[in-house]
């Protein structure tokens, strides 16, 4: 299929975006990222995702498909032959799925409150939040990984693109907090996990530097500081 | 092997009922048990031990948590009565509606519901507004999913059970006629399917249960 059939809108900072592209990648699939602006919305994206106005959104022929889990979950069915992204046992599919709700609805929500935490005090809860949150997925990867590296076994699969998005922002959260999030005594595989992640080919021209991502982290915060226009 | 599937929930969340909801349309037998979340019991501790939450789903011994995933489980594990369009658009489609209820429809109307004052104007308005999105969806369909009931409509169903009871309780009306034609049609013709009638919680223990809530809430 033409490059120009499978379009990308996204950012290069955003998690969210990184899964649809990680998710094309595994399946060789040819795509133009169209990056947005920050502090504007193009007119692509708003007619895309009238509902939402957010990255990233999927464009395939002229269907526009939103929400990032979905949109994975849409390119594995679409382009339907292998390598699979979702498990196809149902109990491992539910458990993936379970488990990327979780990282969204609570992983990353915690994460945030580490940055917004107004106090040492609160800034610890917070990190321990993230920690035990971490320790979950500890055991969840023991249990999913069956012997191979991956969240998915031996390939990168569904869990490991909704969790290992994040781990830019982590690695950043741990650079500005001077504080290990994932680390070997307590994590010791999810430590093994990010390096296989991060290092493979679907992922690794898609994952940003923890500094680039870093030097970004600062600009978002003054563009929100600064008085609305 | 005999398949066990037995099913945590309680009498009135909307969660566990969309649940009911899927394994009736499938013609699934499974055993209710019905918690009482100020003593949870030990059975849902095992078997939920991340939220302690209901509804779990437990086939052959093996437990699936969040309702959403576990319509998903059931439609992957019983293929028979199609819950998701085949068509993967159409199934992206379907699922973006129903995290679209999740995600914002809830909120706003529970939001509706247990606040007061300006809050409670600003939670009906955002409520409105989003229920017009679903209106437009469902224009000239008898059900989110078309002809027959789907995802979507198991989803968004608490709406067709709870809403009243809400506007009931709190004196307002959020789905009204002028606005909301389709909705009203739709949650009246939902009502009606065999399947989801005989597992309709009773309006007035709702009114009871809902009206305590609220009065807790308010009190605090």
């Amino acid at each position: 299929m033409a490059k120009s059939e499978v379009k990308v809108l996204g950012a290069w900072p955003s998690p969210f975006v990184m899964r649809p592209r990680i998710a094309l990648n595994i399946k060789s699939v040819e795509y133009e990222f169209l990056q947005e602006t920050l502090g504007s919305k193009s007119e692509l994206l708003l007619k895309s995702n009238p509902v939402h106005k957010k990255i990233p959104v999927l464009i395939h022929g002229d269907k526009p498909v939103c929400e990032s889990l979905i949109i994975v979950e849409y390119i594995d069915e679409a382009w339907s032959s292998a390598p699979s992204i979702l498990p196809s046992h149902p109990y491992d599919r539910a458990i993936a799925r379970f488990w990327a709700a979780y990282v969204d609805e609570k992983l990353f929500p915690s994460m945030k409150e580490i940055v917004s935490a107004d106090g040492e005090e609160t800034k610890k809860v917070a990190i321990q939040q993230v920690v035990d949150g971490l320790v979950l997925l500890e055991d969840a990867y023991t249990k999913c990984r069956k012997g191979g590296q991956f969240f998915g076994g031996e390939q990168i699969g569904y869990l490991d693109i909704a969790f290992g998005s994040y781990l830019g922002w982590l690695r950043v959260t741990e650079k500005f907090n001077q504080v290990k999030l994932l680390d070997e005594a307590k994590t010791p595989g999810l430590v093994k996990w990010a390096e296989a992640f991060c290092s493979h080919p679907a992922v690794k021209d898609v994952m940003p530097e923890t500094d680039k991502l870093a030097e970004f982290a600062k600009v978002l915060a003054k563009a929100r500081a600064a008085p609305p226009k | 092997m005999a398949e066990v599937v037995k099913l945590l929930k309680t009498w009135s969340s909307p969660f566990g009922l969309r649940i009911v909801w899927a394994l009736k349309l499938k013609g699934i037998q499974y055993d209710s048990i019905d918690e009482d979340l100020s003593n949870k019991s030990p059975l849902l501790v095992q078997y939920n031990p991340v939220y302690k939450k209901i509804p779990v789903l437990v086939h052959n011994g093996k437990s699936i948590s969040e309702s959403l995933v576990i319509i998903e489980y059931i439609e992957d594990t019983w293929n028979h009565n199609p819950l998701m369009p085949q068509d993967p658009y159409h199934k992206a489609t379907a699922r973006f509606w129903v995290k679209f209820g999740d995600d914002k429809v809830l909120p706003s109307i529970w939001s509706a519901f247990l606040k007061q004052g300006k809050e409670q104007a600003d939670a009906i308005d955002e409520a409105i507004e989003n229920l017009k999105l679903l209106e437009e969806q469902l224009k000239g369909k008898k059900f989110f999913g078309g002809e027959k009931i789907g995802l979507t409509d198991l989803a968004l169903g608490w709406l067709a059970n709870l809403v009243p009871v809400f506007e009931e309780i709190v004196g307002m009306k959020i789905i009204d006629e002028e606005r909301f034609p389709s909705l009203l049609a739709w949650m009246h013709e939902f009502a009606q399917v065999a399947i989801i009638k005989e597992s309709w919680p009773p309006h007035d223990k709702l009114i009871i249960k809902f009206q305590a809530l609220r009065d807790r809430h308010l009190a605090k």
